[in-house]
């Protein structure tokens, strides 16, 4: 399998697909680890891949994107960006929106 | 010419800005991955353009990644972008 078909493969068969530094309970970035602790205030199930384990890994998933840096979220299938834009997303209640609406958490409680 | 005088200089041409930081970060990036010794690794650019205006965010992101590619592919690690229009930046 090439590294373009397992980053396929991946961002296809699971719903929520953070690329980043380190793994969920240890990111070695700061940047993947404020994208982790919003993915976990949202309460959303995710995968997390780590790219320090694979230089491949590392370099084909910024191919993949045309995305320099980690890290990368993708939501089925789809890139949604990175640290800055989780961020801003996040901030805006875009982010909540986005994975409701893609039915992989429940709608945020009207008011 | 420092990156951070680079970059300003590559992003004031490319859109002619209303307002640009661009701020050297790499010193609180020391002893993590990617700082080096001689410094010029991480970046934070806050920016405001017309060029942004009817953009998404990724495209944005993308228009100022294209533009420092060269820089991003040497020795910059990582650039903390914040990309607004002036209705945005009020």
């Amino acid at each position: 399998m090439s590294i373009e078909q397992f980053i396929e493969n991946e961002v296809k068969t699971n719903d929520v697909v953070l690329f980043m530094k380190g793994t969920p309970q240890f990111p070695q970035c700061g940047f993947s680890g404020q994208v982790v602790q919003i993915l976990d205030h949202v309460g959303v199930g995710y995968k997390g891949l780590n790219v320090l384990e694979s230089a491949d890994l590392r370099d084909g998933i910024k191919t993949y994107s045309n995305w320099p840096t980690i890290p990368q979220l993708y939501v089925k299938g789809e890139f949604v960006g990175g640290c800055d834009i989780i961020r801003e997303m996040f901030q805006a209640g875009e982010l909540q929106s986005l994975l409701a609406e893609k039915g992989v958490i429940a709608a945020p409680a009207s008011a | 010419m420092t990156m951070k005088d680079n970059i300003t200089k590559k992003l004031t041409e490319a859109f002619a800005p209303l307002s640009l930081d661009v701020s050297d970060e790499s010193h609180l990036h020391a002893g993590h991955m990617g700082h080096r010794p001689e410094g010029e690794t991480h970046f934070r650019v806050n920016i405001v353009s017309e060029a942004f205006e009817g953009k998404s965010r990724i495209d944005r992101h993308r228009m100022i990644n294209e533009l420092l590619a060269a820089e991003l592919a040497g020795t910059v690690h990582a650039l903390a972008l914040k990309p607004q229009t002036p209705k945005e930046a009020g």
